[in-house]
């Protein structure tokens, strides 16, 4: 729902005049625009992590007389990783309702949490590249490797990209307070990331669980 | 410090690229002092290079697309002259790894760097017009966009001067590409300007998805947008489906390169299988991301011309649709010859023929358009019939291919070049140059000659047919694609009629630069005052040409299909315009220079990639963030378009169109 106090679409001071029925009546606000571009954005990532799943999928038993899945997963470490993951989009979650409420002090709290334990996910994910680069199980050992170390990896170069974002936004609110391009673009942050919990939950699916069934 | 750059990187013994380089340095050093002498600098800066307008930008796209095109044919022409000469015991002029380069960059810059920026420029400028609103749903990010595909552009026209480029073909597909098979930065230039390229197309589609299904004037419907609008919506839904997996795929190719990795090498498990399919499940949506906005010019310039709404809109959308689906079901066929089984190959050949079916289905509206209609002979109507004539046996080889049996005998042969080049060049370039032509007053005021214009089309299509028919016959006779020897002397006689056709066609694209200079000389003769000079029948025609920076004063109401055809009917018939409305002042986008400095550290960053100089690849990276953040902390968002400039602009429109409409009146 559109309100009058709304900053206007592109260019937008004329109010529709006729509603066919269909939702045209003229160009949307912006509270509208900019988030459904976001999402047109999202979507597309999401294709391309498809295309990255499709590769893991068909190069898994590519491993070239490497080591194999079940070698190399810990379900532990993995499990602690999630969960530090939907730990903190739960508190982006809660980030989100402060910013609504314009409540500087905890908007802040939050993101900053958000953004610690999305680090603190980054980090038991790059130590767990390190073991098994050390025991020689690196990406350059066989496709298999490849395609799970491009496939993690690019989530986790997204996290990273995530952590900074939050990071800007920290310093934007703090800056120029909870103007309504500034809260939109948090929305677009949120969104951000949570789509990469909904990744991270098909590669647990696909990568570790999968990979570990005895 | 340099990394892999060093003085051997300029070709100094090899004479044809080292004299052209030269030369282009020369034109564009002539042209930054033409410009500067005549202090266009500014305009140019204020006007175009930092321009939020959508008009404005489809301008640069399209001339970035004309700029290109000229590079593209130049590669083209040299190969059929290389082709003509290089016959039995002659070589030609150019030894093979010069030749291959040269077939790749054609290939290359013809696709993401001539027909890409095309459609999109068409659709940049169209599109809103056509909506009935002021701008897309993102400006900003459309000139980004419009500047990360000039970046590409840029750096593969920079391999000519510094380095190579690839010698792996359009796909460069592996192993070839490899590391180990193409050590050069040719693969790598290749690789991250079609990244850097793939970026502005990506942010293109999400404009301009979310532009159609949500910035339209009120009371354009879906069912009410004109078909350009539709198809222009499907390309960029293919756009968004479609880009990813060709940024995932390019991107493991990068790594298997650059770290070792095993995607898709010889060795260590890799599949180079595994990159044709990928390559193809972006590469076939792409061919319909070009050619559909293609059949939304020739359905608007066959209404137009026919006097007569289209015929079958709704089974044009749907053809349409049915098209931007059932395209992403047909990629196996690039590579029946992979060796998937008989089961696989029919399914794939079958759904290649379904995709026939919708596409038979508008060659028949456009037919029944035309039929009973008033029609003017024009450029643009030239270029449509042309173009129904051409496609449809292209598009019958097609059906031949997509027959598995038949697709093992002329794979890769010279059979499957004619035939893509006929869909190609008789479906997407006759559609450009239509559009050209049609849409030329709308942005500029004046028209082009219309005599030219005919000689240009002529060329085109008797060039066409001379350069491509003949390639059909030696590809039944065993020609593969790609050579850079003849070995039999037999095939001499066409291909020479092949050289000749490719000399036809140059004639027309220098035609296409003497009607535009003619054009501009005589543009006091050819002013178009109405801003309707086609009688059309879609929005874009109901503001001025060119239209204001927010090209209509008051969003038009829409009350039905042909938005503007029944609003100037009903004036005509009662010899009055609609009640002037309440003006207001209009908020627009500011000017930005985001998008060219960004794409400025974006092509330092690729350049530095390229070349394995790693700090200023990390420098281009920070630069370019250290920009996006400080576009993000701006204040002012827009300007306001003060209520005098608006009613004066309005007023003087309302003038000139009552005057035409009154005419028009009088001679019912």
């Amino acid at each position: 729902m559109t309100s009058v106090s709304e900053a206007p679409a592109v260019g937008l001071t004329h109010q529709g005049s006729e509603d066919t029925g269909l939702g045209n009546r003229g160009p949307q606000s912006k509270s509208i625009v900019v988030p459904y571009g976001f999402w047109l954005f999202v979507l597309s990532d999401m294709v391309l992590f498809s295309a990255l799943f499709a590769t893991y999928a068909s190069l898994v038993n590519a491993t070239d007389g490497g080591p194999v899945t079940s070698q190399l997963f810990d379900r532990t470490n993995v499990a602690i990783e999630t969960l530090a993951l939907l730990i903190s989009s739960f508190i982006c979650g809660l980030a989100m309702i402060a910013a609504k409420r314009k409540e500087m002090l905890w908007t802040q709290i939050f993101l900053f949490f958000t953004g610690l334990f999305g680090f603190v996910f980054l980090v038991i994910e790059i130590g767990e590249f390190v073991g098994m680069v050390r025991i020689g199980a690196g990406p350059q050992r066989s496709a298999f490797l490849s395609s799970f170390f491009t496939l993690v990896g690019c989530h986790g170069a997204h996290v990273t990209a995530g952590l900074l974002w939050i990071g800007t936004m920290m310093a934007q609110i703090w800056a120029k307070g909870f103007q309504p391009h500034i809260v939109r673009r948090l929305l677009c942050l949120s969104i951000f990331w949570h789509a990469l919990d909904i990744i991270w939950v098909a590669i647990l699916t696909i990568v570790y669980l999968i990979g570990t069934l005895p | 410090m340099f990394g892999r750059l060093t003085w051997h990187a300029i070709p100094f013994d090899q004479p044809i690229p080292l004299i052209t380089s030269l030369v282009v340095l020369l034109i564009l050093a002539a042209l930054a002092i033409w410009v500067w002498r005549n202090r266009w600098w500014s305009y140019l800066w204020s006007e175009y290079i930092t321009s939020t307008d959508h008009k404005k930008i489809g301008i640069m796209y399209i001339v970035l697309g004309l700029v290109m095109l000229v590079r593209g044919f130049a590669d083209a022409l040299m190969m059929r002259l290389q082709q003509s000469l290089a016959i039995g015991a002659s070589q030609g002029y150019l030894p093979p790894e010069h030749y291959n380069q040269i077939f790749s960059a054609h290939g290359t810059i013809m696709i993401f760097f001539v027909a890409m920026p095309l459609v999109i420029g068409f659709m940049n400028f169209v599109v809103p017009l056509q909506l009935g609103v002021r701008d897309v749903a993102f400006p900003t990010m459309n000139n980004v966009s419009f500047w990360m595909t000039a970046s590409g552009a840029l750096l593969v026209n920079l391999s000519l001067f510094l380095g190579e480029f690839a010698r792996t073909g359009w796909l460069g597909y592996p192993p070839l590409s490899e590391k180990a098979f193409s050590p050069g930065v040719g693969v790598d230039y290749y690789l991250v300007a079609l990244q850097i390229s793939g970026v502005g197309t990506v942010l293109t589609g999400v404009n301009f998805v979310t532009t159609i299904l949500k910035i339209r004037a009120p009371g354009m419907s879906y069912m009410r947008m004109p078909v350009f609008c539709w198809t222009a919506l499907a390309s960029n839904l293919l756009i968004l489906a479609a880009f990813p997996v060709l940024t995932v795929t390019l991107g493991l190719l990068m790594l298997d390169r650059y770290l070792g990795f095993h995607f898709f090498t010889n060795d260590g498990g890799g599949n180079s299988m595994l990159y044709m399919n990928l390559i193809w499940v972006w590469g076939h949506p792409e061919v319909y991301i070009l050619v559909l906005p293609a059949f939304g010019i020739y359905s608007e310039i066959a209404a137009t011309f026919s006097g007569k709404p289209l015929f079958g809109y709704r089974s044009m959308v749907f053809a349409t649709l049915a098209i931007c689906i059932i395209s992403f079901c047909v990629w196996l066929h690039h590579f029946f010859t992979m060796g998937a089984g008989a089961d696989v190959n029919a399914v794939f050949g079958i759904a290649s023929m379904i995709i026939g079916v919708p596409t038979g289905v508008k060659i028949y509206n456009w037919l029944f358009t035309m039929y009973g209609g008033r029609v003017r002979f024009t450029v643009p109507m030239h270029y449509l019939i042309g173009f129904m004539l051409t496609f449809v046996i292209g598009g019958l080889t097609g059906v031949l291919l997509a027959i598995p049996p038949v697709d093992f005998v002329v794979h890769n042969s010279l059979f499957l070049i004619a035939h893509f080049h006929q869909v190609i060049i008789g479906g997407v370039v006759f559609a450009l140059m239509a559009g050209y032509t049609y849409w030329f007053p709308k942005a500029f005021g004046f028209t082009l000659d219309e005599r030219l214009g005919k000689a240009v089309f002529w060329c085109w299509f008797i060039g066409f047919h001379l350069a491509f028919m003949p390639l059909y016959v030696l590809g039944f006779w065993g020609g593969t694609r790609r050579l850079q020897h003849i070995s039999d002397p037999s095939w001499a006689p066409w291909l020479d009629v092949a050289l000749a056709g490719a000399v036809i066609i140059g004639l027309g694209i220098a035609l296409t630069v003497v009607q535009l200079l003619y054009s501009i000389k005589t543009r006091d003769r050819r002013r178009d005052v109405t801003g309707d000079p086609w009688d059309g029948r879609t929005l874009e025609w109901l503001t001025l040409s060119p239209p204001p920076h927010y090209n209509f004063a008051v969003l038009p109401d829409v009350h039905g299909e042909e938005a503007y055809w029944m609003r100037k009917q009903t004036a005509i018939k009662e010899d009055k315009l609609i009640d002037e409305p309440d003006y207001k002042p209009i908020e627009m986008p500011l000017n930005t220079p985001t998008g060219v400095i960004v794409a400025f550290f974006a092509s330092l960053c690729g350049f530095a990639i390229i070349w394995y100089i790693w700090w200023l690849a990390i420098l281009g990276l920070i630069g370019a963030f250290a920009v996006l953040v400080w576009y993000a902390w701006r204040d002012e968002h827009e300007h306001l378009i003060p209520l005098e400039e608006v009613i004066a602009n309005a007023r003087e429109r309302r003038r000139v169109r009552k005057e035409h409409l009154h005419k028009l009146s009088q001679s019912v």
